[in-house]
């Protein structure tokens, strides 16, 4: 038996006595950070071995937030399980709203219009706005500089507005269905959109100023618990983290996806992996997602916001429902039995504001899939922790977690 | 006579302690109404009590400026359930918060808060009591509060608790080092005497002069001691950037995890206390106490007025610095523990060394 089964079998007296002997005459200590910490943003655990205040080996538990997705989404309609996407990464729901309709559009072997394209690429980069914005803020508060949270929370305030406007809920989206969305954007939501971009840009330049060039926050950041490349390519990680650690990936880029090919912009690459790195790659993507957002504004393209040739994948409207037969038929098929879609299976990638966020779709024909597989980007750093936290002080640790941005519901599904 | 001096005295204390005590108390909400401020929100505005309330005007605004907070905030403390962990030593417990708390209010017994100059010309002290070695004592008995800590941290028998008391403990020793050699060249300038009633007579006036004149406050006289004092004073009073006995986002709540109600709220006030103590003291010392700039200590008015004056500029002085200190809290991020520690001894302490050294070599050249 291992060390760590012995400490974690509760039920054996003997086996505990000895963890306990071996904690109090030993030479290290055992913190336990988490579930329930302020650190640990959500309801991660670390099992941290200290020598004095210094971590020399650190065992991430997960699973406190397990959900079943994957089950959920076997005994539901494919348009029944996207509001559970929302509840993968919750910072960013509608970027995984997105996703998911993608993955199973690819399975269906169906296109959307452009216009649909486009209002989805704007919803992509509000979620990230959004993520990003907690993301940073967040770490400002476990550097110990609450009022950036504040500042930046202001400002998700008015995106999360955005969301309202564009969909009626806040925080839990539900606005991409399979072959289309759930509704078109408002009148003068755009305007909307622009003048939150504004904000957005002011505020993230503030807090630029307020904390990239402090002396402190440098003090605290800069060497603390590097990625190296390698670590990051074996680990699995991506997104922000990735770049942060040299490696040019984005997915956006690399294998386009909405028409991203056609927007202008950068990929923030950093070279030393360290925390400080993960602020100003972030940073950096907040300032490139607001010049996506304006370049689809400016270009947003008229026409359809749905597939119309996808009649047994996407509801027909309201209108035709209620005055032709056929579409009356379509709409209670979709309904009840869900999107008709082929035997086959598709896998779909996508850049999600904290990384590569995957779904693998098997299909055995009818609106079910028979099998759903979720990637999540915050596990592959997650289960980093081990490698880059042992050397660091107990009190580098919320910068750590702050700087590497992860989100439960995303890791643990 | 005897009886009748002592009751002057307790009279004082009392005094002392309950205008003390509202100043710590409404510092707390002056935090969250700067804090509201700095973050762009309204802060506490929503508590207010029936018949102050209910007055037009005054009462809005009292309520939106969140005076009724505190009232309420402290009734809080008195009604919740008062736990005492199994797991703990439960003598040090219950002291530990008595011992964290005393001491800022018995550092200022030897504090004067202004000046009275009877019929006769001859200033008198408006303090408890005015020791000839006050500085010496403040600094002592303030520091024993650190013993609250590291008790607390001691007896919850917890590791957060003890992570922080190790720290409260570590800094606190280094910090003091820098108090000391920081205010030495003041002793110095005002011929060796430890007396603050003195230190602050000494500082009427004006140094230089014409249009470069500045008030002859120890602050301009010597910006490097007064810079290291405050500094040192973040520390010694557990203020963000250097609050690690408490830096709730690695060690949840510090010293404090395992208390609630009113022990909790001993160590909340304490800190206050202890806030409004070093903002006095710095007032005091570096800032000229009760002086105004350019006004001569001589040109003060006398009497009952006086005193209400000289009170009054120390008060403006002190609220003005403790509005600074929260200021600092809400803008900066907070430092490691080790690099606490290393700028405690690699920075602060040689600096206040040289700045010691060059202050003694221009007294012997201007005396010799």
């Amino acid at each position: 038996m291992s060390k760590t089964e012995e400490v974690f079998s509760f039920g054996d007296a003997a086996a505990r006595n000895a963890a306990l002997e071996e904690e109090i005459h030993g030479d290290t200590m055992v913190l336990n950070v988490g579930p329930s910490h302020p650190a640990t943003h959500g309801v991660l655990r670390l099992r941290l071995e200290l020598d004095g205040e210094t971590i020399v080996k650190c065992d991430p538990v997960i699973g406190y937030l397990h959900r079943g997705e994957e089950k959920v989404a076997e005994n539901f309609t494919y348009n029944q399980f996207i509001p559970y996407t929302d509840r993968l990464d919750y910072i960013g729901p509608i970027h995984n709203n997105v996703t998911y309709a993608l993955a199973v559009e690819r399975l269906a072997g169906i296109d959307v219009p452009e216009r649909c394209q486009a209002i989805r690429v704007i919803c992509c980069e509000l979620a990230r706005l959004l993520s990003h914005f907690i993301g940073l803020g967040c770490y400002g508060m476990d550097a110990g500089a609450l009022t950036v949270f504040m500042y930046m929370f202001t400002d998700r305030e008015k995106i999360y507005s955005l969301m309202e406007e564009l969909c009626g809920a806040r925080f839990t989206t539900n606005y991409t269905r399979i072959g289309g969305l759930q509704r078109d954007i408002p009148d003068g939501w755009l305007d909307h959109v622009l003048k939150v971009c504004d904000d957005v840009e002011k505020t993230n330049e503030l807090c630029d100023k307020l904390l990239t060039r402090n002396r402190i926050f440098y003090d605290r950041c800069v060497g603390v618990a590097p990625l190296s490349k390698e670590d990051a390519i074996s680990y699995g990680v991506s997104g922000p983290n990735a770049r942060a650690s040299g490696i040019a990936m984005d997915l956006r880029k690399d294998k386009p996806y909405l028409g991203y090919e056609n927007y202008e912009f950068n990929v923030p690459v950093g070279t030393n992996g360290d925390s400080y790195d993960r602020w100003l790659v972030r940073v950096e993507e907040v300032r490139q997602s607001v010049r996506i957002i304006r370049q689809a504004v400016t270009k947003m393209p008229g026409g359809l916001w749905y597939n119309d040739k996808a009649t047994k994948i996407f509801r027909p409207r309201k209108d035709k429902v209620l005055s032709s037969m056929e579409e009356l038929i379509q709409n209670f098929m979709i309904t009840t039995e869900g999107p008709e879609l082929p035997v086959g299976e598709a896998f779909f990638e996508a850049e999600n504001p904290k990384g590569r966020q995957a779904f693998f779709v098997v299909s055995k024909g009818g609106g079910v899939p028979w099998r759903l597989r979720i990637h999540g980007p915050s596990f592959s750093i997650i289960s980093a922790l081990p490698k880059i936290l042992p050397g660091c002080l107990v009190q580098d640790v919320p910068v750590v977690l702050g700087s590497i941005d992860f989100v439960m519901g995303d890791c643990d599904r | 006579m005897d009886w009748m001096y002592l009751l002057i005295v307790l009279v004082k204390a009392v005094v002392v302690v309950a205008l003390v005590m509202a100043v710590a108390g409404y510092a707390v909400v002056g935090e969250r109404k700067i804090a509201s401020w700095v973050q762009e929100r309204p802060g506490p505005n929503r508590t207010t009590v029936p018949i102050l309330g209910s007055i037009p005007v005054v009462g809005w605004w009292l309520r939106r400026m969140g005076f009724f907070q505190l009232w309420a905030d402290g009734a809080k403390f008195f009604f919740k359930e008062e736990p005492t962990p199994a797991h703990v030593n439960k003598l040090y417990f219950l002291v530990a918060p008595v011992v964290a708390f005393v001491p800022a209010m018995a550092a200022l017994s030897a504090v004067p808060f202004g000046q009275y100059v009877g019929s006769d010309g001859v200033a008198v002290p408006l303090a408890i009591t005015n020791f000839d070695v006050g500085m010496l004592f403040v600094m002592a008995v303030s520091g024993i509060s650190v013993f609250g800590i590291i008790m607390a941290g001691w007896a919850s028998n917890s590791k957060y608790p003890y992570f922080s008391s190790i720290r409260a403990s570590a800094q606190l020793i280094s910090y003091e080092l820098t108090i000391g050699l920081a205010l030495l060249p003041v002793f110095m300038w005002t011929g060796g005497t430890l007396d603050l009633f003195s230190i602050v007579r000494e500082q009427g006036g004006v140094v230089g002069g014409g249009v470069f004149g500045l008030p002859k406050w120890f602050i301009c006289i010597m910006p490097v001691s007064a810079l290291l004092y405050l500094v040192a004073l973040f520390a010694e009073s557990n203020r963000l950037p250097f609050d690690m006995a408490e830096s709730e986002t690695d060690l949840v709540g510090g010293f404090h995890t395992e208390y609630g109600a009113f022990k909790f709220g001993l160590f909340f006030v304490g800190e206050y206390a202890h806030m409004t103590l070093a903002a006095i003291l710095f007032s005091v010392i570096f800032l000229g106490g009760w002086s105004i700039p350019f006004v001569s200590m001589d040109a003060m008015p006398v009497g009952l007025l006086g005193a209400v004056v000289s009170v009054g500029v120390v008060f403006v002085k002190t609220v003005i610095l403790m509005s600074f200190i929260m200021l600092v809290r809400w803008t900066l991020p907070r430092f490691r523990y080790d690099q606490v520690m290393d700028l405690g001894w690699k920075i602060l302490l040689p600096l206040a060394v040289v700045n010691l050294a060059v202050y003694a070599v221009i007294l012997a050249l201007v005396e010799g």
